[in-house]
């Protein structure tokens, strides 16, 4: 009873972390392009095996709350400036047709045989630090309900399988995201960004969230309804036409 | 453009982006939720409240500035 208990455990709270990097993985890929964000994704599991290589049952002593600090307010402010021109995009003050003037540049820059810019930063950041701080807080996990029970071997088992059921459902799901129109897709970032790094930024500054985890999702609620709510705003305000520059 | 300059350009722009009044709101809501916090309160509503406000003053201040530029187009 012991053994599953312990498995259990790790697996559901394993879970719950790989998810949650999963879903800014999946966001970004599909918005900014795999090849940068595949880049963060390996960096960030190296960086976390060397770190839990180096460290082991130390890993306690890192302090996780300065660590979502940090990565949460700048996750923030990358989903609110995201998010900002989602909201202007869908309420006709910016312009939607962006998307296939880039489009049309890609093609160009495709034909010009110019090497494509090699390196996207903001995707490999963005999905190493959703990797990177996930990462971190599953082998805190592990070494938590495994060091207790005296079975860190059965916590990482757990941890293992949730890895393997998190892969699976990020592969299922990744070619139906693909669908998505560009637009829609890069709404859903601005709220998804914007709520994860609201969520860790206070968790970092030392806030404890009333449902605990689950408050993310009422988080992933609330910024959803203010985008929708300031998007139906400017709507009813008149104002549209896309502006001069790149506000 | 020094490189220097360019270097400083680039983490701006990577972090602070287009407006830089969300990076500064944001910096001053953790802030101030970190204070709170540590002075024992829990002050959790704080950060979607300051979410709500830079957001809504942000693309306020775009949907004032297109009001402008469609009236000075106008006339």
């Amino acid at each position: 009873m012991h053994v599953v208990l312990v498995i259990a455990a790790a697996f559901a709270a394993s879970t719950v972390e790989m998810v949650e990097a999963l879903t800014i993985v999946l966001a970004v890929g599909t918005t900014r392009g795999w090849r940068s964000a595949g880049w963060g994704v390996a960096a960030a599991l190296a960086a976390l095996t060397v770190i839990i290589a180096a460290l082991g049952p130390a890993l306690s002593t890192i302090p996780i709350d300065a660590l979502r600090l940090f990565v949460g307010t700048l996750l923030l402010i990358f989903g609110l400036q995201w998010l900002r021109k989602a909201v202007l995009r869908a309420s006709g003050l910016k312009d939607k047709h962006d998307e296939e003037a880039i489009y049309a540049a890609e093609v160009a820059l495709l034909q010009s045989h110019v090497p494509r810019p090699a390196h996207d930063w903001y995707a490999f950041t963005v999905a190493f630090k959703g990797v990177f701080l996930e990462g971190l807080e599953v082998a805190f996990i592990v070494v938590t309900i495994g060091g207790t029970q005296h079975s860190v071997g059965l916590a990482a088992l757990g941890a293992a399988l949730a890895l393997f059921v998190v892969l699976v459902a990020g592969i299922i799901v990744h070619q139906p995201l693909a669908r998505v129109p560009e637009n829609t897709l890069k709404f859903g970032v601005g709220v998804m960004l914007t709520a994860f790094g609201t969520f860790w930024s206070a968790e970092g500054a030392g806030v404890s969230w009333p449902g605990s985890d689950a408050a993310l999702l009422c988080v992933v609620v609330f910024v959803l309804l203010l985008s929708f709510g300031l998007v139906e705003l400017l709507r009813r305000s008149g104002v549209r036409g896309s502006l001069a520059g790149s506000q | 453009m020094s490189k220097l300059r360019r270097f400083g350009r680039f983490w701006y722009d990577f972090i602070v982006g287009d407006d830089w009044i969300v990076a500064a709101a944001v910096v001053a809501a953790v802030v101030a939720t970190t204070l709170l916090a540590h002075h024992g309160r829990n002050p959790w509503i704080l950060m979607p409240l300051a979410v709500t406000a830079t957001l809504g003053l942000s693309v306020r201040r775009v949907a004032i500035r297109a009001r402008r530029e469609r009236r000075s187009g106008g006339s």
